[in-house]
C-alpha cells in the first residue's frame, strides 16, 4: 500500500510541464541577481591577506561600532518584545474601538520609506520636536544620541515581532486558559503558566527577525544617529563612510563580518521556525 | 471588574505606544511640509529636481516589480509544483537578500561594476555605465526586493497542491495555459499582496540605492535621496512635503495591504 502510494506520488511529479524551464529561469535569476554580486565579496577580498583583513575589521573605531550597532538593536528589540506580546494580545483578545485601524497601522514601518521615517524621528525627537522638546527641558536629549539610534530601532522592529506573535495567539486555544481560570489560577499567572510558553518560540522569532533588520537598518537609524565616531556610529555606517573615503578593501572587510553574523542569526532563526512548525502540526 | 480595568490598562498602554512610535512621526512630515502654507508646500513638490526624482523612482519601481514579479513566479512554480533535491537550500539561497543590510546590497554592485569591479573593463570597452547611473539604481533595488512575490506565492502554492495542475496536464494543457488557467485563479491575491509589498519597499528604498547613486542631481536622485538631501542642506518644510508623497503612497499601500490581506485569507481557505 505504502509502496504504490509512493510510486503515484513520483509519477504525479512528472506529469506536470514545465520544470527545466522554471528551474532554468529561477537559477539564472538567482545567480545574475544576488549570489554572483554577493561572490564578489570574497573575489574583492582575495586579494587582502588575512592580517589586514583582521587589522581592519578589529580596529578600535570599527569595533566601537559593532558595540553601538549590537547594544541598542539588543535594547530595542527587548522593548519591541514586551510592547509586541502587548499588542498581538490587545488585537487578538480584545474588541475595542479603532483596533481594525490599529491594527493596520502596525505595518506603516514596512510601508514608510526609511529615508522619510529617519528625518521624521530625528526631528520629532530633537530639542525643537514635539517630543525631545519636553525632554531638553529636563536636560536628556535624543536625536544624536544613542537613545535616539534605540528610538529609530524600536520603530522598524515593531511589525516583525508583533506580525509573529499574532498567528500563534489566534490559534491558541481559550479552553486552556479557561480550565486554569476554574482551577482557580490568577489572570497574571494563567498569562505566565499557559499562555507565555506557547508564544515564547514565536516571540524569539519575531526577536531575531527584528533584532537582524536593526542591526543591518541604515535610512531610519542615520539621521538620528548623527555619526560621531566611538559614540553613535553604527557599522553600516562605517562601511557607507569607508566607501565615501574610496576605502574599498576595508569596506569589504566590514561587510563580510555583518554577512556572516546575518548568516548565523539567520539560522538561528530557521532553526526556531522549523521547531514552531512541528509544535504547530502537533 | 478587576479583569475589565486590566484591559483597558493594557489598550491604552498598547494604544499609547503605537500612537507615539507610530503616528506622531506620520503626523509630523504632514505639520512640517504644511506649516509655511500651502504655496511652499506646492512649490516644494513641483520642483524641478523633486519632479525628476519623482520620475526616477517610479521607473526604478516599475521595472523591479516587473522583474520580481517574473521571478516570484517562476520561482514559486519551481519550488511548490516539483520535487527535487537541494529544495530547501534554494529557499533559503533566495531569501538571503533579507537578511543583508541594504548599505552591503549596494556595495556589492559596486564590487562587480565599479572602478574595481570585475566587470569594469567589460563595461569600459562598450562605454556603458551601470554604477552612479541609472542601471545601478535599479539593480540594487531589485536586489534589495528579490524575494519578495516569491516568498508570498510559495506557502501559497504549496497549500494549495497541484491535484488541478495535474489533472490539465493529463488533458493535455501546456505550462502556460495551465498557470493562466488554473493555477492564477487561485493565487491572485496572494500576488498582488506580494507585489504590493515590493512596490512600498522599491518606492522608499534609500540605504542601497544611495551606495550606487552617486548624488546627481536631477540624473541620478530618487525621491528617497532628494529627502535626505534638503534635509542636509536645513530645507525642512521642502524636505517634509517631498516625504508627504512618499506618506501619502505608504498610506494609500497601507490600505491596499489590508483589503487584499483579507482576500488571501479566503484564498488560503
Amino acid at each position: 500500500m505504502f509502496h504504490l502510494k509512493k510510486n503515484s506520488g513520483m509519477r504525479k511529479n512528472n506529469v506536470i510541464p514545465g520544470f527545466g524551464l522554471s528551474m532554468g529561469i529561477t537559477i539564472t535569476m538567482l545567480s545574475l541577481i544576488v549570489l554572483l554580486p554577493l561572490f564578489s565579496v570574497l573575489l574583492t577580498l582575495s586579494g587582502t591577506t588575512f592580517n589586514d583583513f583582521w587589522r581592519v575589521v578589529t580596529d578600535e573605531q570599527t569595533v566601537a561600532t559593532y558595540k553601538v550597532s549590537l547594544s541598542c538593536a539588543a535594547i530595542a528589540t527587548t522593548v519591541n518584545v514586551v510592547f509586541g506580546i502587548l499588542l498581538a494580545w490587545i488585537l487578538t483578545r480584545y474588541q475595542f474601538p479603532f483596533r481594525r485601524i490599529l491594527d493596520g497601522l502596525i505595518e506603516l514601518p514596512f510601508a514608510l520609506p526609511t529615508a522619510v521615517a529617519g528625518i521624521s524621528l530625528t526631528t520629532l525627537y530633537s530639542g525643537k520636536g514635539w517630543i525631545g522638546g519636553w525632554f531638553d527641558k529636563i536636560g536628556i536629549k535624543i536625536s544624536y544620541t544613542t537613545v535616539g539610534i534605540v528610538i529609530a530601532m524600536i520603530f522598524i522592529g515593531i511589525p516583525f515581532v508583533v506580525r509573529s506573535i499574532q498567528p500563534v495567539l489566534e490559534k491558541l486555544d481559550p479552553q486552556y486558559e479557561e480550565a486554569a481560570l476554574a482551577l482557580g489560577a490568577s489572570r497574571s499567572r494563567i498569562f505566565f503558566k499557559v499562555v507565555f510558553p506557547e508564544i515564547l518560540p514565536a516571540a524569539l522569532t519575531g526577536f531575531g527577525l527584528a533584532f537582524a533588520r536593526c542591526i543591518g537598518e541604515y535610512g531610519s537609524v542615520v539621521f538620528i544617529a548623527g555619526n560621531i565616531p566611538y559614540k553613535t556610529q553604527i557599522t553600516p555606517l562605517i562601511i557607507m563612510n569607508k566607501l565615501e573615503q574610496f576605502n574599498y578593501a576595508a569596506a569589504t572587510s566590514i561587510a563580510l563580518v555583518m554577512v556572516i553574523f546575518a548568516f548565523i542569526l539567520l539560522f538561528g532563526i530557521n532553526l526556531l521556525q522549523a521547531r514552531i512548525n512541528k509544535i504547530a502540526r502537533g | 471588574m478587576k479583569e475589565k480595568i486590566v484591559k483597558v490598562i493594557l489598550i491604552l498602554l498598547g494604544g499609547a505606544f503605537l500612537i507615539i512610535m507610530l503616528v506622531l512621526p506620520l503626523a509630523t512630515v504632514l505639520v512640517y511640509a504644511l506649516r509655511q502654507g500651502f504655496e511652499t508646500f506646492s512649490k516644494a513638490i513641483t520642483d524641478e529636481y523633486a519632479v525628476k526624482a519623482l520620475h526616477l523612482t517610479l521607473l526604478a519601481t516599475g521595472i523591479t516589480v516587473i522583474v520580481n514579479t517574473i521571478f516570484g513566479v517562476f520561482a514559486a512554480w519551481t519550488i511548490a509544483k516539483f520535487r527535487f533535491r537541494g529544495k530547501q537550500a534554494l529557499t533559503t539561497l533566495i531569501d538571503i537578500p533579507f537578511s543583508i543590510s541594504p548599505i552591503i546590497a549596494g556595495l556589492v554592485f559596486i564590487l562587480v561594476f565599479g572602478r574595481i569591479g570585475w566587470a569594469y573593463p567589460l563595461l569600459e570597452a562598450w562605454d556603458i555605465k551601470i554604477v552612479f547611473a541609472v542601471p545601478g539604481i535599479v539593480l540594487a533595488t531589485i536586489f534589495v526586493t528579490f524575494p519578495f512575490v516569491s516568498r508570498e506565492l510559495i506557502p501559497l502554492m504549496q497549500a494549495q497542491g497541484s491535484d488541478e495542475e495535474e489533472a490539465a496536464a493529463l488533458m493535455g494543457a501546456g505550462g502556460f495555459r495551465i498557470f493562466f488557467k488554473v493555477t492564477l485563479p487561485h493565487i491572485k491575491w496572494g500576488l498582488l499582496y506580494g507585489v504590493i509589498l515590493c512596490t512600498a519597499r522599491s518606492l522608499g528604498e534609500f540605504g542601497a540605492v544611495s551606495v550606487v547613486s552617486g548624488h546627481l542631481r536631477g540624473k541620478t536622485n530618487t525621491l528617497p535621496l532628494h529627502v535626505e538631501i534638503l534635509f542636509n542642506e536645513f530645507k525642512l518644510t521642502a524636505a517634509f512635503s517631498v516625504s508627504s508623497i512618499l506618506v501619502l503612497i505608504a498610506v494609500i499601500i497601507l490600505i491596499l495591504r489590508n483589503i487584499v490581506e483579507y482576500r488571501v485569507k479566503r484564498e488560503e481557505r
